[in-house]
Parts: structure tokens; sequence; C-alpha cells
């Protein structure tokens, strides 16, 4: 079967990018009640279950709330940016999704149809692209509401996100060195071939892991809202739908970070220990199979975060500056020289990576990674200023007993 | 940063970031699965660790005799006792001589709920109650009359006994 061209091509481009954004706003609504019952459930509460069945129709009635509730406008707000804000901080959020393969390719009369908004062969760039504009909502939000707190956030948000972008893409680097292509498609299928990326570059997967929490501004990395300090971070003084498009960027990218962790490193929509799911012919159940198979996967990783939200504490902000620069940076670096030496080393002319490629990186890594922790474990680089007094207070000891 | 900051370091055993989060991570998955203590608060109002103490002290009540007629005297020890001044208390006498209360009125919105009305009473006519719902469109919903404090159904509050303090 050909993929689809043309005229036909146009319409259902059309069709899957209403159908990808209601999924999305699906997924994010429902999403909003996982993490309060999440949250609920971890504090050994019940969480909101009044709404419909088990308080499923909670995020409708929050929904309807934030429609009809006041749209507040701070009198010495410029007007103009705090107005544009929330799209700018939307719109990004919403686009970044566009290029995550979901599922199998999809037989229709007219053709195969990828499971995928827009096959860019670009894929991880454009990601890399738009998801850095999402930043110009927050630090607009931030100054254009004329509040010192909303500023405070928003001049946070921009740090945070500046650095972690560098992990982010550099973390990223290894896969794609690796899968020897930037198309997420390619990279998905490359996985399919051999062996989930989580295996051979397990280090980029924590460190992609990471930086993904500091980018979605969620905890213990969510200083640019960090409410015990900042009121509301740089969406203080925002109400009813503007606030609502805040909170639903924040959802969208964490929905998009964890598609995108689970196509670089686990497999994509892959079924795993089975191949008849990335073989021809294309069939309306292997669409359907994949498609459950992706969204399990994504859906852990957002339970994840609601996870770690309720256990891990905020970072001080030179901990969060510490933490990218003087750890996920050089780390990501290394590691990129590292599986860049390794692709190298390892390649043999007309044979792609396998299986076997696979386990001997894997091996490397665990080697890799025992340092890696250790190193990160032993307080030597997040110590900040208590590392910095216990140093000096031994010099002065020493000094003194000489 | 201020160079000056002093701490005192700790073995690096007790200040791992990743071992902590990790622990903090299996700590609140265990929370996840753990019974909810939530009480779900219209439907269920007691629980069995939980019921409302019998000394709550909540909307008033007037005792009735077997006659049906409220055990009030007027003697007018409530509204000299009341701190929020919320009883309205006129007297009258009937032909043997018997005070009754022509008009006894409790203002709930006004009252503090401190129980002086119910101690001071020496016909244990005026209680307190162990009631908490009450909701009313207006402010004049409020004001209790006498036919409306001796329909109360719920219980009386015990107040506190100086013989049993910890109300054992």
């Amino acid at each position: 079967m050909k993929w689809v061209t043309g005229s036909a091509f146009v319409y259902l481009s059309a069709v899957k990018i209403l159908a990808v954004f209601g999924l999305l706003m699906l997924i994010i609504a429902f999403w909003t009640l996982v993490e309060r019952r999440g949250a609920a459930f971890i504090q050994n509460r019940l969480g909101p279950n009044r709404v419909g069945p088990g308080g499923l129709f909670q995020p409708v009635a929050d929904g309807l709330k934030n429609f009809f509730k006041e749209e507040t406008l701070p009198p010495f707000a410029d007007r103009a940016l705090f107005v544009l804000a929330p799209m700018m901080a939307f719109i990004p959020a919403f686009l970044t999704f566009s290029v995550v393969p979901f599922a199998s390719p999809l037989p229709t009369p007219w053709g195969l149809v990828r499971m995928q908004v827009a096959d860019l062969p670009i894929g991880f760039l454009f990601i890399l692209a738009i998801s850095s504009l999402g930043v110009y909502g927050f630090v607009l939000a931030g100054w254009s509401a004329n509040n010192k707190y909303a500023l405070l956030g928003g001049l946070r948000g921009s740090a945070q996100l500046v650095s972690y972008e560098i992990a982010m893409g550099l973390s990223a680097v290894a896969v794609l060195v690796f899968a020897g292509d930037i198309s997420l498609n390619v990279i998905v299928a490359r996985q399919q071939a051999s062996v989930w990326f989580v295996l051979p570059l397990f280090l980029a997967f924590f460190l992609f892991l990471v930086a993904a929490f500091a980018e979605t501004n969620r905890l213990p990395f969510d200083l640019p809202e960090a409410e015990s300090e900042l009121v509301a971070g740089y969406h203080t003084e925002y109400s009813a739908m503007k606030f609502a498009m805040f909170y639903l960027a924040e959802y969208s990218n964490m929905v998009t970070a964890s598609g995108l962790l689970v196509c670089l490193f686990f497999g994509g929509w892959d079924i795993p220990f089975t191949s008849w799911d990335n073989t021809a012919p294309w069939t309306v159940w292997k669409t359907l199979a994949t498609f459950v198979a992706f969204w399990a996967k994504t859906l852990f990783f957002l339970l994840l975060y609601v996870w770690v939200r309720w256990t891990v504490p905020r970072f001080r902000f030179d901990q969060l500056m510490d933490l990218g620069w003087k750890v996920l940076l050089p780390t990501a670096l290394g590691y990129v020289i590292f599986i860049a030496l390794a692709t190298w080393a390892l390649e043999v002319p007309g044979h792609e990576f396998g299986v076997r490629e696979g386990l001997i990186l894997a091996a490397a890594n665990v080697v890799l990674g025992y340092f890696f922790f250790r190193v990160l474990d032993r307080n030597r680089v997040l110590g900040g200023p208590a590392n910095r007094g216990r140093k000096l207070w031994r010099a002065s000891a020493a000094r003194r007993r000489s | 940063m201020p160079i000056t900051v002093k701490t005192v370091g700790r073995p690096t055993t007790e200040s791992s970031y990743v071992r902590a989060a990790l622990h903090g991570m299996a700590l609140t998955f265990k929370h996840l699965l753990q019974p909810k203590w939530t009480m779900q608060y219209p439907e269920e109002k007691s629980s069995a660790t939980w019921t409302i103490s019998s000394r709550y002290r909540g909307t008033h009540r007037m005792a009735v005799d077997e006659t049906g007629k409220a055990k009030c005297v007027a003697c007018g020890l409530c509204p000299q006792v009341c701190p929020a001044n919320c009883i309205k208390l006129i007297p009258g006498e009937d032909e043997q001589g018997n005070r009754y209360p022509l008009v006894y009125e409790i203002d709930e919105f006004r009252c503090v709920f401190c129980g002086y009305c119910q101690e001071v009473c020496p016909e244990e006519a005026i209680h307190l109650g162990v009631h908490y719902e009450n909701a009313e469109y207006g402010r004049e919903g409020f004001v209790y009359d006498l036919k409306r404090l001796m329909a109360q159904p719920h219980e009386m509050s015990t107040l506190w006994d100086p013989a049993d303090p910890k109300g054992e």
C-alpha cells in the first residue's frame, strides 16, 4: 500500500490535527483530575470524587468554572502583552506534539496514513525549537503583570528553561547519534529493529528525564510557580481562561515530554518482544494495538510526574542552577563524546546497529552509571553552601592542627 | 551566596540526594495504597474512629416538662450571664404566680457558644446542643424563638463535667 498523497493528504491531515488536538485536550483534562486524586491518595485522602462517577466530570466542572469566572486585568499591567502571554505559552505547548508518532500507520481507502500529525524529517529539532518558544509566554506573563512576584517567577522561568534546554538537547544528541537520524519515525523504527534505547543509552535517558521535569516546570523544579515563595509565580495576576491556558500549557508540555521520552527511549509505539506490530501489512488492529501501547507507556511517565511531584521537595534556585550547569551539562557533553566514540568503534560498514551493539553499550552504561550516581549521591555537587561550609571548616581545622 | 555561611558538615551517607529521593518515592507509593482517612461528610457523620463529642457546644435547645411546657421560669439569669448579650427574655406571670417567659429568643448568630446559660440555669431548662448544621437564607433565620428552641430534636450538650475532666 502506498502513502497518502495529493488532496486526500491535506484532508486527512486536517482530520488528524483535529483528532490529536481533541485527544490531547481530553488527556490534559483527565490528567488534572488524576493529579488531584493522586495527590490525595498519596496523602491518605480521597480527593475530588463528587462530580460524576469517581469525580470523572470534575475537569468539566473546572472548565465551566473557568469560562464563567471574571477576567481580571491589573491596572498597571501591559495590556497587549498580558493578553498575549497565555497564548504564547499555549500554542507552542500544543504544537510540539505534532511530530510525535503515536501508532503504526493506518491503512485507509486513499492509502497509508502516518499516525503522526506531521512527519517532519527534522522531527527532534522542531521540538527543541518550538518548545523553547514557550519560555516567551512565561517571561512575558511575569513582565506584563507588573507584579514583583510574577516578575521573579518569569525571570526564574527563563533562566531555568534556557539552562535545562541545553542539557535536554545534549542528552538527546546521544540518541540521535546512536540512531543515526533525527526523524522521530526513524528513531522509533531503529528501536523496533534492535533494543529500546533506554538500555544502551540509560544515562541519556536519566538526564533527559531530569531535564524534562525542569522544562515542564514540575516539582522538584517548579521554581517559576513556587506557590510557597512567589504566591503563584508568573501567573499570579491571571484568572479565568487565561490562567487555564497556562495550566493547559503545563499539562500539554508534560504529555509531550512523556511522549518524547517514550519515542526516544522506550520504542515509541513498539510492543515489546514482538515484531508483528511493526511490519507490513498494516491493519487497523495493529494501529489500535500500537496506539494503546504508546499511550500506556506515555501515561506511565505522566503518572511518574504526579508521583515525583508529591514526593520530592523543591530545589533551591542555586541548587537548580548547580544541577543544570555543573552536573547535567558536563555529564551530557561527556556522554555524547562517549556515545560518539562507541558508535564509531562499533560501526561495521553496511550493517545497522542491532541487539548485540545495544547490549554492549548497556553494559558500558552500567559502569558509567555506577560512577555517575556515586558522585551525584555523595553530596559533592548539590551540597551548595553546606558543602562549601564543610570544606572551609575542614581547611580551618587542618590549619589549627598544624 | 555569602561566603560567610557556616553550616555543620554532615556525613555523606546522611546527606545523599538520590538515595533519599528514592526512599521518598517508595514511601509515597506505600501511602498511595494505604486506606484513606477521609470521612465523606454529608453522607457519613461519624466513623469507627471518630464521633462528635457529647460535650460539643452547638445550637441551643429548651428542655420541656411532662406537660409539654418549657421548663424555663424566666429568672433572668441567662441573659444576665450571657457574654454576647444574645438572649432576649421578657418574663410573664400567671394567676398562680408562676413566672414563665413571654418572649424568649436566642440570636444564634451573636452567640459565642460558651455554655454559661446552660451552667447558670437553675431549672436545667436551656441547653446547648450537639448540633452544628445551621444554615439559613437570612440573618432573621438565626433568631430562635421559644417554640423553635423547644422543637429542636438533637442531643443536649453535657458540657464539661468537673468530676470527669477528661470525659471518660
